[in-house]
């Protein structure tokens, strides 16, 4: 497939300027012309790229329908998930984009306001986008830049939300989801970066382009984050590509054998064994029915010199150690569940914890105010099933299968266009 | 024995908890112990299916005994 996010100056001559966004792609729709689009975007199957894989279309539509003022855009370009950096390398990039998407965003919806909320830690992104905004002169409502605290949870949609009334990036307590009530009370439509990138594509070549690829159910490219192979990096990918491809093309190996899993969607994702993973499509319908997860576009190859016990019991020590600290059953109970696979993993577990990290896991979610709960512990069950000898291994004889080869290292992904 | 199991008649309301507010050790468990359990912290775990009318009088006096407002009645969304 030809890049299409990507499309355009190589990786290695950095930001894409607005001289050469606006010569290579023309101007995106607005006004007017911007909402007519709200039925191609519909029509074009676009699912939001933040993690639950929402039809970006319906939201759209949802949020111009509100009653309760012009409604607010906020951009989220937060990016906590440590195994991703599509978000950063797409803002980084192609900030004209992004911002096209936005703009195109809040005229389609009808918004006064756009909030721009980029992951502090990413400051390349953050710089390219600043200096995108002093370039353009089609700016007319204000846009903001905020800091987005680098943490798991600020990045959900409520959480953004509260960071941008109250400086505080904490989840609250839905209903009211942000589309109905957000920013300064109003509806506001909380899209993820690549998803407006895309929108902001389809503005202008058509919901039939976009279409145009795509090898499963579901149509279009996506941004992916590989890690665990020789090529780590940032790649876009047709929907339903089978993830023995991109192994392939990745250099994570041309066999099944050459892994022995993967990790799916990210810290909040599914593991699935490099067996059964290997012919999946890449999809987030097809990787839902499979128990795994599309999420925000992770593929973390798990090589055979690292325990898949240990790689969980550090998710898990990093989920919990995320929790916003508001809800009980999150705060008590994924810090139970962590402490319990870290005695897994390293041997000091008491009888009979095995099980009870499986039944806590399954009191906990739908628990939190907000999702992080439910993806932690979605992660911890998929491992239990797809690592599940080892687990029994580690219960029994308190000892690690892969000796020799303890160690794992949460892999850090660079920010780099493979 | 009552259950809580989804009755053939779609309940009318369900309970819901704000998570945030609700500091555990459990007043509601103690009053509507058909629907709600506790955790092994104290924090509530709601029955799914919703409230049989039956029950709907001690659901009130769950909801009106939590000390900080944190179990609500809704009326359910499903039909
Ligand atoms: C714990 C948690 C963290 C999240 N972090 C992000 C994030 O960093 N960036 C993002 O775009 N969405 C994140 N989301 C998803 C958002 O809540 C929201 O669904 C998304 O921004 C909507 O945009 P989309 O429909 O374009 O995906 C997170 C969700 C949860 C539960
Ligand atoms: S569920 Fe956890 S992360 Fe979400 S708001 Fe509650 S304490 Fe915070
Ligand atoms: S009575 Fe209220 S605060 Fe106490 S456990 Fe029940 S919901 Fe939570």
């Amino acid at each position: 497939m030809e890049p299409r996010i990507f499309a355009g100056p190589p990786a290695a001559g950095g930001p894409e300027s607005l001289a050469d966004h606006a010569a290579r792609l023309g101007l995106v729709p607005r006004g007017s012309a911007a909402e007519a689009t709200i039925p191609v975007i519909e029509a074009s199957g676009l699912l939001g790229r933040g993690g639950a894989g929402f039809p970006v279309g319906r939201k759209w539509r949802s949020v111009a329908g509100q009653a309760g003022g012009a409604p607010a855009v906020l951009v989220n370009g937060a990016e906590g998930e440590p195994l991703s950096s599509k978000d950063r390398t797409l803002m980084r990039l192609r900030p004209h984009l992004v911002l096209d998407g936005a703009l195109l965003a809040a005229d389609a919806v009808g918004a006064d306001r756009i909030a721009i909320y980029v992951g502090s830690a990413h400051r390349d992104a953050r710089d390219s986008i600043e200096r995108a905004l002093v370039e353009r002169r089609d700016i007319r409502l204000p846009v903001q830049l905020f800091a987005a605290p680098a943490t798991y949870v600020a990045g959900e949609e409520s959480a953004a939300v509260h960071f941008v009334n109250a400086a505080d990036a904490r989840p609250t307590v839905t209903p009211p989801r942000p589309y109905e009530r957000g920013i300064d009370g109003r509806p506001t439509l909380v899209q993820n970066v690549e998803s407006l990138a895309n929108a902001a594509l389809i503005a202008r070549f058509g919901d039939a382009w976009y279409r145009g690829v795509g090898r499963s159910s579901t149509p279009g490219s996506a941004l992916v984050t590989v890690s665990g192979s020789d090529r780590d990096g940032v790649r876009e990918i047709e929907i339903g590509t089978p993830i023995g491809e991109l192994a392939e093309v990745a250099g994570a190996g041309r066999d099944p054998r050459d892994r022995q899993a993967v990790l799916l969607g990210g810290y909040f994702g599914g593991w699935v064994s490099a067996e059964r993973g290997w012919g999946l499509p890449l999809d987030p319908v097809e990787l839902r029915d499979a128990g795994s997860a599309f999420g925000a576009g992770v593929v973390a190859f798990l090589g055979h010199d690292r325990c898949g016990v240990r790689a969980t019991a550090r998710i898990m020590d990093y989920m919990a150690g995320q929790s916003a600290a508001q809800c009980g059953p999150c705060v008590f109970g994924l810090r139970a569940i962590a402490d319990a696979t870290a005695g897994l993993a390293n041997g000091t577990a008491a009888r009979d914890d095995l099980a009870r990290i499986e039944r806590w896991s399954q009191q906990l979610a739908g628990r939190g105010a907000c999702r992080h709960p439910d993806g932690a512990v979605g992660q911890l069950l998929s491992s239990l099933r797809v690592f599940g000898s080892e687990w029994e291994i580690h219960q029994r004889r308190r000892t690690c299968s892969r000796e020799g080869f303890r160690s794992f290292a949460v892999p850090v992904v660079r920010e780099k266009v493979a | 024995m009552l259950t809580a199991q989804p009755t053939s008649r779609a309940a009318a309301a369900e309970l819901v908890v704000d998570r945030i507010a609700c500091d555990g050790f459990g007043m509601c468990a103690e009053l509507l112990p058909e629907l709600i359990n506790l955790d092994d912290w104290g924090y509530p775990i709601v029955r799914s299916g919703g409230v049989p009318d039956e029950l709907m009088d001690h659901a009130r006096r769950a909801v009106a005994v939590c000390p900080v407002l944190a179990l609500r009645l809704r009326r359910s969304v499903r039909p």
